[in-house]
This record gives C-alpha cells, sequence and structure tokens, in this order.
C-alpha cells in the first residue's frame, strides 16, 4: 500500500527532477539534486528501507553533492544555451516509456506479501538468519554473508572509482591549464564565515560519532560499513569545507588514505582468502570458528570494518583530487 | 485503490523519462552525467518497490518476534549496492569532465569539428 | 591443499586482490610485472577449467558456501569457457608485449594506478564470466567497466577524453538498462540465479512483462557490445585509447557483453517465451546484416588505421549476432566459434598497430605510407593476420566463417541471401586489408623521411605468436571447435 505520505513525496522528488533537468544554472541544479536525494531518501524510509535511505542520504545528498560542486568550481556554472534538438530524444524516451507501461501496466507493485519476489527467498534468509547468525538486521546478513560476494565487487567498484579519479586528476595526472573560477569552495574553505564555521564544528565530533555508532551497530540497527564510511567521510569533508582542503588532509594525509583504500579491500578479499585456505569455500565465513553462529558474526563485522575503511578512504581521496586540481 | 497501488510504478516511469531525456538531449557534460544519476535513482525506486509488504516493517527484527511480517530485505540489498556503483560512476564522469574542460576550455558541443592535427 | 575445487572462484579473485596491492606500488616496473604475473595466473586457471569442461563437466561454485539461488552461484560451461581463454590470453599478451608503448603512451608515474584499472578490468570481465547470477553479472559489468573506461582515458590525446565520456554515458545508460530488465524478472520470479530464473519463468503466467525485460536487457546488453545501430560510442573508444588497450578491448570488452546477450536471451527466456525467436529474426538479424555492410564500407573509406579495424569490429559483431540470430545449433556453434576466432585476427592486427604505434605517432594511412619498408616484419605480421580477418582458407578467420555459410544454408532462401552478404562483406575487407598492406608498403613516404627502425623485439615476438595463434587454430580447430560444439549441446538444451 502506498501511503499518502509517499505519493507526496514522490511527486515533489519528481518536480525536483524536472527543475534539474530545466536549470539553466548549474549550481541550483545541484541543490536541487540534493533536495530530490533526500526526497528519494525520505520514500525509501517510508517503504521499509532505511538501510537504503541512510545511504541515498549520506551518499546522494551528501557525497555527490560535494563533489559536484567541487567539479563546477573547476567547470563552469552556467549552462549555455541550444545544443541538442529535443525531438528525437523526446521520441525515445516516450517509446521506451510506453513499453514499460505495456508490461507493467495493473502490475500492483506495493505490498502484495504473496508475490514470487517476497515468497521465493525472503522467508528462507530470515530463518537462516534466526539459526546461523543470530543477528537482527536480515539486511545485514544479507548483503554480507549471502551475498557477501556482490559487495565484495561493489567494495573493489569504489576502489576502481578511486582508481580513475586519481589517475585522471590526481598529482600525477597531466596538469592542465588553471581553474578559471577563484571561488573554489572546496578548496579553499569557509574560513570567513565564523557561524558557520562553529556551528559547524559542533557539528563534525557528532557526525563522526554517529559514524562509528553505524560502524559497530550495523548488525542490530540500520547502518554498516558503506554508510558508516560514507559519513565518516563527510564529516572529514565537512571539516575541509570549514577550514580549507590543506586542514583535512592534515587530519588523515592522502598516502593513508590510499592505504585506506586499498587495505580495506584486502581486508575483505583477505578474510576470503582465510575461509578458503580453511577448507571452506571462498567467503564461507562458518568455517572462521568453532561455533559456526559466532563464525558468521565475527566474518561479517570484520568484512563491514574492510568497507567501511575502503569507502572512507576512497570518498576522501577523491575529495582531495578534486579539491586540490587546480590549485597547482 | 489501484490507482494508488500503481503511484510508485507511474513515478518509476517518469523518474526514468525524465533521467534519460537528460541524458540523451542535455549537452551539458555535467547534465548529462545529473541526468544519469535521477536515471538510476527511478531503478532504485522501482526495485525497493517491490519489495515493501503491506504491513510490514523493515527487515530489522526487534526484540527477537522473528514471526513478524517484514519487508523484503534482497531488493534493499541489490539497490544499497546500485547506489554505490551510481556514485561511483558519477565521481570517475566528473573527472572526465574536469579534464575536458581543461583541454578545451568547454564542457558542452564536444562533437564540434575540432581543430586537432587530422587523425 | 587441493585448489582444484576453488578454480572458478580463483579465476576472479587472483586479479581482483592484486589490483589493490598494485595501488599501493610507486614503481612502474613493479606494478608491470604483478600485473602480468597475475594475468597469467589468470589464464592458467582458465586452461584449468577448460580442461574440467572438456572433460564433461558444468564447473560449479557456491560462493560463501551458500547454496543458490540463496547465494551467489559460479558456473562455468563450454560458452563461458572459450571466452575465458580469450579474455585471459588478451590480456597477458598485450601486457607482454606492451610494455614498452604504455610507458610511452601513458607515462612512467601513473603506471601503478594503470596496472590497477588494467587488473580491474580483467577480474570484472571474467567475473561476468563464471557468474551464474544475474545480478553479480550487473556488480562485474560495472567493475569492468569502470576500469575500462579508465584505460580509454590514458590515451595520449585529448580527443581520448570525449571518447571516454561517451563510452560512459553509453556504458551505463546500457547497465542500467540490463538492470531493469532484471529487476522485472525478479519481480516476477523472485530469483537472480540465471539457472533457477528460467526453471521459475515457465510457472509465471503473465509474460507480458517478461518481454519487456527481454527487450530491456537485450538493448541494454545491444549498447554495450555495439551493435549496429548503438555503436557510435565504439569507433572513437578504440581509436583513442592507448594502442595496448585497444588490443585488449577489441578482442574482449563487445564480446563479453554480446555474451551476457546470448546467455540471457537463450538460456533463460527461448524457452519460456512464446515466438522469443522472432525478436531474432525481425530485429537482430536485420541490424546484423545491416552492421556487417555499414561497418565493412565505413571501414573502407576511413583514412586512419585503428578506426578501419574498428569499424571492421563493428562488422564481425555483426558475423557474431548474425549466427546466433539463425536460432538453429549450427548457426550458434558459428557464432561461438566467430567469438573465438575473431578475438584472434582482431588481437594480431592490433598488436601489430601497437608495434607501428611505437615508431609512428599518428596513424593515418597518410602517415604511416612507406611504413613496411622500415619494418618489415611488423607489416608481415599484419599482411597474415589481416587474410585471418578475411577469412582466408588455412587462417581461423576461415573456420568460423565457413561454418557460418553452412548454418545459413540451412535457412533455404534466406540463407542465400545471407549467404551472398557474408561473401559481399568479406571481399569489402579484402579491399580494406589489401588498401591498408598497399599503402604501407608501396606508398611513398610523406615528405621528409624519418628514420624509422623495426619494432623491438618483444612487441614484435608477442605480435608473431598472436599470428601464428591464427594459423593454427585455422589448421587445428579441434580445441574451440569442441568447446563451440558442446556450447551448442546445451544450447539445444535450452530451445522450447
Amino acid at each position: 500500500m502506498t501511503s499518502l505520505l509517499t505519493v507526496f513525496l514522490l511527486v515533489l522528488a519528481l518536480i525536483t527532477a524536472l527543475g534539474v533537468v530545466r536549470a539553466r544554472n548549474l549550481f541550483a541544479a545541484v541543490m536541487l539534486m540534493g533536495i530530490f536525494s533526500l526526497l528519494m531518501a525520505a520514500v525509501f524510509l517510508l517503504l521499509d528501507a532505511p538501510d537504503v535511505a541512510l545511504t541515498e542520504a549520506a551518499v546522494g545528498a551528501g557525497i555527490s553533492t560535494v563533489l559536484l560542486l567541487s567539479a563546477m568550481a573547476l567547470t563552469a556554472e552556467e549552462e549555455l544555451a541550444g545544443g541538442i534538438h529535443p525531438t528525437p530524444a523526446l521520441a525515445v524516451v516516450l517509446v521506451t516509456a510506453a513499453v514499460i507501461f505495456y508490461g507493467m501496466f495493473e502490475k500492483p507493485l506495493v505490498g502484495d506479501p504473496e508475490a514470487p519476489v517476497n515468497t521465493h527467498l525472503a522467508p528462507q534468509f530470515f530463518e537462516l538468519t534466526r539459526e546461523q547468525m543470530e543477528i537482527p538486521n536480515v539486511v545485514t546478513a544479507v548483503l554480507a554473508s549471502f551475498r557477501g560476494y556482490d559487495t565484495l565487487g561493489e567494495v573493489i567498484v569504489v576502489l576502481t572509482a578511486a582508481i580513475g579519479v586519481l589517475f585522471l586528476i590526481g598529482p600525477d595526472a597531466p596538469q592542465g591549464s588553471r581553474a578559471p573560477s577563484g571561488g573554489n569552495l572546496a578548496g579553499g574553505g569557509l574560513k570567513h564565515h565564523q557561524p558557520l564555521r562553529i556551528v559547524g564544528k559542533i557539528a563534525i565530533p557528532f557526525i563522526l560519532l554517529f559514524a562509528f555508532y553505524v560502524q559497530y551497530h550495523g548488525e542490530y540497527s540500520p547502518g554498516g560499513g558503506f554508510q558508516a564510511g560514507a559519513l565518516l567521510a563527510a564529516g572529514i569533508i565537512l571539516f575541509g569545507l570549514l577550514e580549507g582542503r590543506e586542514a583535512a588532509a592534515a587530519v588523515i594525509p592522502t598516502r593513508v588514505l590510499k592505504a585506506m583504500a586499498a587495505g580495506g579491500a584486502l581486508v575483505f578479499g583477505g578474510v576470503g582468502v582465510v575461509t578458503l585456505l580453511m577448507g571452506g569455500q571462498f567467503l564461507e565465513y562458518r568455517v572462521l570458528l568453532d561455533h559456526p553462529v559466532s563464525a558468521q558474526q565475527l566474518g561479517i563485522v570484520v568484512i563491514e570494518v574492510g568497507v567501511g575503511v575502503t569507502v572512507s578512504g576512497v570518498l576522501l581521496l577523491i575529495y582531495h583530487a578534486f579539491a586540490a586540481r587546480g590549485r597547482g | 485503490m489501484l490507482a494508488l497501488d500503481l503511484f510508485n510504478s507511474w513515478i518509476f516511469v517518469l523518474l526514468l523519462m525524465v533521467g534519460f531525456y537528460a541524458v540523451i538531449a542535455r549537452d551539458n557534460l555535467v547534465k548529462k552525467l545529473m541526468g544519469l544519476s535521477i536515471f538510476q535513482s527511478a531503478v532504485f525506486l522501482l526495485f525497493i518497490t517491490m519489495g515493501t509488504v503491506t504491513g510490514g516493517t523493515a527487515p530489522i527484527v526487534l526484540g527477537d518476534d522473528w514471526g513478524a511480517v517484514f519487508s523484503n530485505p534482497l531488493p534493499q540489498v541489490l539497490i544499497l549496492t546500485a547506489i554505490v556503483v551510481g556514485i561511483s560512476t558519477l565521481a570517475l564522469g566528473l573527472a572526465i569532465v574536469v579534464r575536458i574542460k581543461e583541454s578545451y576550455g568547454r564542457i558542452s558541443d564536444i562533437d564540434a569539428p575540432e581543430r586537432d592535427r587530422r587523425l | 591443499m587441493n585448489l582444484e575445487p576453488h578454480l572458478p572462484a580463483l579465476q576472479v579473485v587472483v586479479p581482483l586482490l592484486t589490483a589493490p596491492l598494485v595501488v599501493l606500488l610507486r614503481d612502474a616496473r613493479l606494478a608491470w610485472w604483478a600485473a602480468l604475473a597475475a594475468s597469467a595466473m589468470n589464464f592458467a586457471v582458465a586452461v584449468a577449467i577448460t580442461g574440467q569442461v572438456l572433460d564433461g563437466a558444468v564447473v560449479r561454485y557456491d560462493m560463501g558456501g551458500w547454496a543458490a539461488p540463496l547465494g551467489i552461484e559460479l558456473r562455468v560451461d563450454a560458452l563461458s569457457t572459450i571466452l575465458l581463454l580469450v579474455v585471459s590470453g588478451a590480456s597477458t599478451l598485450a601486457l607482454l608485449g606492451g610494455r614498452a608503448s604504455l610507458l610511452e603512451q601513458v607515462g612512467e608515474a601513473r603506471q601503478p594506478l594503470f596496472m590497477a584499472a588494467w587488473l580491474l578490468a580483467l577480474a570484472g570481465l571474467v567475473g561476468i564470466l563464471v557468474s551464474g547470477d544475474a545480478f553479480n553479472i550487473f556488480v562485474f559489468m560495472e567493475i569492468s567497466s569502470l576500469a575500462t573506461y579508465i584505460l580509454v582515458a590514458g590515451g595520449p590525446d585529448r580527443r581520448a577524453l570525449p571518447a571516454t565520456f561517451k563510452y560512459l554515458v553509453a556504458g551505463t545508460v546500457g547497465a542500467t538498462f540490463y538492470l531493469i530488465g532484471v529487476g522485472m524478472v525478479f519481480m516476477m520470479t523472485g530469483t537472480l540465479n540465471i539457472a533457477d530464473m528460467e526453471l521459475r519463468l515457465a510457472t509465471v503466467g503473465d509474460t507480458n512483462i517478461v518481454y519487456v525485460a527481454a527487450g530491456f536487457i537485450t538493448i541494454g546488453l545491444a549498447l554495450k557490445a555495439a551493435i549496429f545501430p548503438l555503436h557510435a560510442w565504439m569507433p572513437n573508444a578504440y581509436t583513442w585509447a592507448p594502442h595496448v588497450v585497444t588490443a585488449f578491448i577489441a578482442a574482449c570488452a563487445t564480446k563479453v557483453a554480446l555474451y551476457v546477450l546470448l546467455r540471457m536471451d537463450f538460456f533463460v527466456f527461448q524457452k519460456n517465451l512464446v515466438d522469443h525467436e522472432l525478436q531474432f529474426a525481425f530485429v537482430l538479424m536485420p541490424l546484423a546484416a545491416m552492421g556487417i555492410l555499414f561497418g565493412s564500407i565505413a571501414a573502407v573509406f576511413e583514412p586512419n588505421l585503428k578506426r578501419i579495424l574498428a569499424f571492421s569490429s563493428l562488422a564481425q559483431i555483426g558475423y557474431i549476432l548474425l549466427g546466433a540470430s539463425l536460432v538453429t545449433v549450427a548457426g550458434f556453434n558459428a557464432s561461438v566459434l566467430h567469438l573465438f576466432n575473431h578475438a584472434l585476427a582482431k588481437g594480431a592486427l592490433f598488436l601489430a598497430v601497437v608495434c607501428l604505434g611505437l615508431r609512428y605517432r599518428h596513424l593515418d594511412l597518410a602517415d604511416l605510407q612507406g611504413a613496411g619498408r622500415h619494418m618489415p616484419w611488423t607489416l608481415t605480421a599484419f599482411a597474415l593476420a589481416g587474410l585471418s580477418l578475411i577469412g582466408v582458407p588455412g587462417t581461423a578467420g576461415f573456420v568460423s566463417k565457413w561454418a557460418l555459410i553452412i548454418a545459413a544454408l540451412e535457412r533455404g532462401a534466406l540463407g542465400v541471401a545471407l549467404v551472398v552478404l557474408i561473401v559481399v562483406s568479406s571481399l569489402l575487407a579484402v579491399v580494406y586489408v589489401a588498401r591498408i598492406v598497399e599503402r604501407l608498403w608501396f606508398g611513398e613516404p610523406p615528405g621528409e623521411n624519418p628514420a624509422v627502425s623495426e619494432a623491438p623485439w618483444p612487441t614484435l615476438a608477442v605480435t608473431w605468436l598472436a599470428v601464428g595463434a591464427n594459423f593454427w587454430f585455422g589448421l587445428n580447430a579441434s580445441l574451440p571447435g569442441e568447446l563451440a560444439q558442446r556450447a551448442g549441446e546445451a544450447f539445444l538444451r535450452h530451445l522450447p
């Protein structure tokens, strides 16, 4: 069932999305993107997906806004008029939509507990989590154990992004012309805005604290390595925004960040190698200890730490790469 | 009731259209990337919606009550992964855009005939 | 301990976990050695798995010890094996012969990052090939795509950047289309495991949405596989990537996308959708035919060597699709065989381009005129690999083209038309290969004549090794033939 609040939020999200496409000022578009992400996060929360909501809020509204702003400081703020003729695009889009409608018409997506998607595997996930892992957050159980291999892949995707950003605009990349604008928000910091600094400085410890809570409480409540990593990075990026990038770089130097990014993935993969050497399948945590339930929990905790370390390292590396670009 | 039940699918399709349109029809590269993000968000909505169960709660067991009605955790896990993939693509795309700006001096109309030495 | 049961996991995990280690390295030479070692080990694992598959097994592996469909299953059959050999082999050869060229084109400081990206591209591609889970395929598709964007963006010309951006947008849209399709199937079946999907789709009454899902998956993958007319991203990406990267991805990246397309359309949907073959008869076969013609004709008129070969790839992708869209065992066989043989021919040709690229800055035919006088070994290798591309008897290219013609002839009048098409486009291939060879051997060098010498021996040796493979598998096609035949048998079991 869809609640009226969901309907309302979804309509707002749609309008915001339209605003993103229409806005000529890219700064406005970025702000609208942030709002769009927050609205989607609220919808996910209402649809019983708090883990997804937390991630969407931290990543969509937080990290990607900072990335877009940093990139914009290096490129341009206004979208030029003209360009591609809209008619063919409209045609393609309309055909796509019509095809989906043909397929999905009269298929209520929401709520049916008897739908195959909810009857085939979901009950077994609950049952096995109860028997073999005894952790209350089944999302974490599926993420870290049943589909742990996907999650390893996800960590590698994030690492790939960091490799790509460093390769393209890192310190060793070819240097281009200097950035056009002097007001590099991401790089320079807001040192002259006292109220912002004070509010920010009060907020940062709480964000970091919350990050660690989310990391270590991920088996019990929404959260886990990914969300924690994103929050930790967000806290430090906020510090960088207030005090300047160099100050943030002094908190955790780039060399350490690189080691974190690679090390977290290696910890995750290392767990897999250890289980393999101990006679199990790759990432089969239950062989880690004599007691299978504790073994599963141990495996989950360790790989979640790996996820958190890699994600925070990667996001900060990316932030530094963008913020330092064009300032020599 | 039916209209409301289908509401999420409507929004899914409409968001998909908005994002896809921006990807194809917008010339500005940053705008294209924003379009991609919206396009992907629509898919997130599709997955999360299909796993929701009427009268259920988030798939986190409270007070050892394993018998309660829960929403499906699997689509949520998939979408967590997809969100991460999305931000990774965005970061890489933006890095390319920055380099394009540095080498071409603009971030739109990159197909214009170039004065580069012939191939 | 006995590693044999873990081969499918090791296939992916070795390059996947070597990559983070390589990121931490500072020395370009060390990074190259690490990447080469991981890639070579990858090839060795692929050979070992091929042995198991040839013994008649479908090699299975339950990740995390969770049985499918609950957990993620790895599943290697003949169809995956033949591409595992191609991907890991191409990666190893390109790395082995490409060190000098990569140092020159990408620079020394960024080699560790570049090598890490290379390993991730490799891990992503083999990850797709061994996976038996539709969502897991999406994850590894993204790993390989993101890593490949990095590799392409490493090209020294600034035009590599817009090319990469287009590739990124096309790739992401393609992957998202695929994800929408998988989501719809998931909605109707509740499963992500490919084998389980096929079983459970049989019980789905309302198939409208499944048709739509099949459409989304096919279009998304067609975009990633650069099937005509969704190929717009491909020629520029191939042209402006570092030459060694082109040799690697031209042999692999689009073919792995095609593999997923075949896997999903034939092994999931074919059995469950009435008239599913019409999708091939009325959509994919005409597109394949148009792609063959368009690619061949465009190749004849292109001035740039790498773009000629890129458009030729467009035509070759058309052949592969054409065989599959006959929806017969013989057609499928020919298709799989051509996946293998075209990778051999194109890999060898692009390796020869790597040799040329070490001595010439620009690769227009006009710049390269007379190159053959200075680099006879390179040009001879190029000409011989060109024979395989054309499909001259005695080469690998002939084996699969012949198989394709036989398969087409099973289809009566339509088949005759297709054979005419294949013959015409092969003649066009003769024209564009001959044009290159003629100008590079006999053309007058442009302007002042630079002191050009033969390519360094490591690159040249690897190129000749690849050329040799074209003749080895042309005269003795039992290994790919056997694998293609087994893939055909599996295909037969999934017909309605």
